[in-house]
C-alpha cells in the first residue's frame, strides 16, 4: 500500500490534486482567464494565445481538460477567435466533468466576464468538495520527465539518478514518459535495442530519424564547443547523457503530445513537429512547453533535471526538480526538491539518489508539495505546432 | 590528502568521470562499482572529463553508461585523459561516409 489518497474521476484515471482549470481560447480572453484565477489557489489559469485555430492547441486543451488533477473547467472565448470552445467543453462533459463557457463579447466586457466566470468556478469548487477519494497503487501513477539549463553534472548525476527511479518505478508498475529527440542524435540504434517490440524498434527509429530532419533543417544538431569544455567528446555521449533519463527498461511504444501511453511501462513522448508539406514548423520553444506536452500526456508528475539551476514548476501538475550540481544547489536550494550534487561530491550514490526521487514522486502524489507549488509558480506555453497525432513507423 | 574521486557510470565501462580537477599522478578512487577500484592519472584532467580505466586499444570502443560512446583514434593507456585529441564519434565518421 502506497497509502496516497487520490481524486476518482467518473471516467479515466484518477488524480493526485483536485483544480479547476480557467481556459482561455484566445490570448484576448487571457486577462479576464487570470482574474477569475486569482478568487482561488485551486483554480489554474492557462490557454492557447492564437486567434487562428489550431488542431494541436485544440487536442491539447482537451487532454488538459480531461487530466487526471483536473476536476473541473472554465473555458474563456472573446468570441470570435478561430477555436471552437463549444467542442472543447462537450469533449471535458464526455469525460463526466463539468465545463462551462463564458464568452466575454455576449457577457457583456470584462466585469460582467469575470463576474460570470468567477460565479461558475464558485459553484465548481464547491462540487469539487465532495470529490470521492480513492487509494492509489504506484501503478496507478504516470510520471514525466525532462531537462533543461543542463551543464557538465546533468548527464553524471541528476540524470541517471532519475533513470534509477524511473526503473524503480516501471518495476512498480507505473506508466513513465520521457522525451527529447533532438537530444537522441547519434544513439538510433542503442535506443532502438531497447524497443520491447519490434513495433515500438520501427517507431523509435523513424521519430529519431525526424529529429535529425528536423535537427539539420534548423541547423541545431551539432555539439556546441561548450559541451567540449565540459568534457563531452562526441554527440553519442552528449546524447546518452540526456538519454539515460529513461532508465535501462524496454521501451514500450511511442506518443504524441496529448496522448495517453496506452499501458504501463516506459514511453518515449514524441515533441518534435511533424513535416507539413516543406516545412517542420518550430519544435520546442522552452522547458514549460516540453512539461506542458508530458503532463497533455496525462503526467500525475514532472521530474525536471538542471544543473545551472532553474526555478520553474508548471499548472496543472507539480513539478519536482532534481539539481545536478552542488554549488547550484547551495545558491538555489529554495527552488530544489532533490539535491543529486552528493553524487558529484562522492557524499551518495546514483542509486541513493534514484531512490529518493523514487520516493518523493510518491509523496508529491501523496499531497506534499514541491518546491515550484509552494513558491506559486503556474508556467505554461501552447504554441502553435503541427502534428498528425499518428505516431510514424517509417 | 583526502583521495580524488571518479565515478565510472556502468560497470562494464572503460572510462570514468573525474569529479574535481585531477593533476598528472593523483590517485583516484573510483565510485560507482565495476572490476577496479583505484586508477592513476597519467596527466592532468579537468572535472567532468573522462579518464581511462582500462587500455583501449586503437579503433576499439570508448565504453560510458554501459555503450559505446565513441571509438579510440590511437591506442589509450589507463590514465590518460579521453577526450578529442584520442577519440572519435560513430555518429561523424557516419555522417561523412554518407556525405562523400
Amino acid at each position: 500500500m502506497t497509502g496516497i489518497l487520490g481524486y476518482r474521476r467518473v471516467h479515466g484515471p484518477p488524480g493526485i490534486r483536485n483544480h479547476v482549470l480557467s481556459v482561455h481560447t484566445v490570448e484576448c480572453a487571457s486577462f479576464v482567464s487570470q482574474q477569475v484565477a486569482a478568487m482561488d489557489s485551486r483554480v489554474h489559469a492557462l490557454g492557447f494565445p492564437g486567434c487562428y485555430s489550431s488542431p494541436y492547441a485544440s487536442r491539447m486543451m482537451q487532454a488538459l481538460g480531461t487530466h487526471p488533477n483536473v476536476g473541473a473547467v472554465l473555458l474563456l472565448s472573446l468570441g470570435c477567435e478561430g477555436t471552437d470552445a463549444g467542442e472543447i467543453a462537450h469533449e471535458i462533459r464526455s469525460s463526466g466533468r463539468r465545463a462551462e463557457i463564458v464568452r466575454i463579447q455576449e457577457a457583456g466586457g470584462t466585469e460582467a466576464s469575470v463576474d460570470a466566470g468567477r460565479r461558475a468556478v464558485a459553484s465548481m469548487l464547491a462540487d469539487l468538495e465532495h470529490t470521492p477519494r480513492v487509494g492509489l497503487a504506484v501503478s496507478d501513477l504516470i510520471v514525466g520527465t525532462e531537462c533543461g539549463g543542463s551543464d557538465a553534472t546533468s548527464g553524471i548525476a541528476a540524470n541517471p539518478a532519475v533513470g534509477n527511479a524511473f526503473d524503480l518505478l516501471v518495476d512498480e508498475g507505473a506508466t513513465v514518459l520521457f522525451e527529447e529527440t533532438l537530444e537522441m542524435l547519434g544513439c538510433e540504434q542503442i535506443i532502438a535495442d531497447r524497443a520491447a517490440n519490434p513495433r515500438a524498434a520501427a517507431g523509435l527509429q523513424a521519430v529519431i530519424r525526424k529529429a535529425e530532419a528536423f535537427a539539420m533543417q534548423a541547423d541545431q544538431f551539432s555539439i556546441a564547443p561548450g559541451n567540449y569544455t565540459g568534457g563531452l567528446t562526441t554527440i553519442e555521449e552528449k546524447s546518452m547523457g540526456a538519454f539515460a533519463k529513461s532508465g535501462t527498461r524496454p521501451i514500450q511504444g511511442i506518443v504524441q503530445v496529448s496522448q495517453r501511453p496506452p499501458g504501463p511501462g516506459l514511453y518515449l513522448l514524441d515533441t518534435v513537429p511533424d513535416p507539413t508539406g516543406f516545412s517542420f514548423g518550430y519544435s520546442n520553444p522552452n522547458d514549460s512547453e516540453g512539461i506542458l506536452a508530458l503532463i497533455s500526456c496525462g503526467a500525475h508528475v514532472v521530474v525536471f533535471t538542471t544543473g545551472r539551476g532553474s526555478v520553474i514548476g508548471s499548472v496543472l501538475s507539480p513539478v519536482l526538480k532534481v539539481c545536478g550540481n552542488p554549488v547550484t544547489y547551495a545558491r538555489m536550494a529554495g527552488d530544489m526538491d532533490v539535491n543529486a550534487g552528493r553524487i558529484m561530491t562522492g557524499a551518495a550514490s546514483v542509486a541513493e539518489i534514484g531512490r529518493e526521487i523514487h520516493d518523493q514522486v510518491l509523496q508529491v502524489a501523496a499531497g506534499r508539495q514541491t518546491a515550484a507549488e509552494r513558491l506559486g509558480h503556474r508556467e505554461y506555453c501552447i504554441p502553435y505546432k503541427y502534428q498528425s497525432g499518428c505516431v510514424l513507423t517509417k | 590528502m583526502q583521495a580524488r574521486k571518479a565515478l565510472r557510470l556502468h560497470a562494464i565501462d572503460n572510462v570514468a568521470v573525474v569529479l574535481e580537477d585531477v593533476h598528472a599522478g593523483d590517485g583516484l578512487v573510483i565510485l560507482g562499482g565495476g572490476p577496479r577500484a583505484s586508477v592513476e592519472a597519467r596527466q592532468a584532467i579537468p572535472f567532468a572529463h573522462k579518464i581511462a580505466l582500462d587500455t583501449v586499444d586503437d579503433g576499439a570502443a570508448i565504453v560510458k553508461y554501459g555503450v559505446p560512446i565513441g571509438f579510440a583514434t590511437r591506442r589509450i593507456e589507463s590514465g590518460e585523459w579521453v577526450h578529442c585529441d584520442n577519440v572519435g564519434s560513430y555518429y561523424a565518421a557516419r555522417r561523412r561516409g554518407n556525405t562523400s
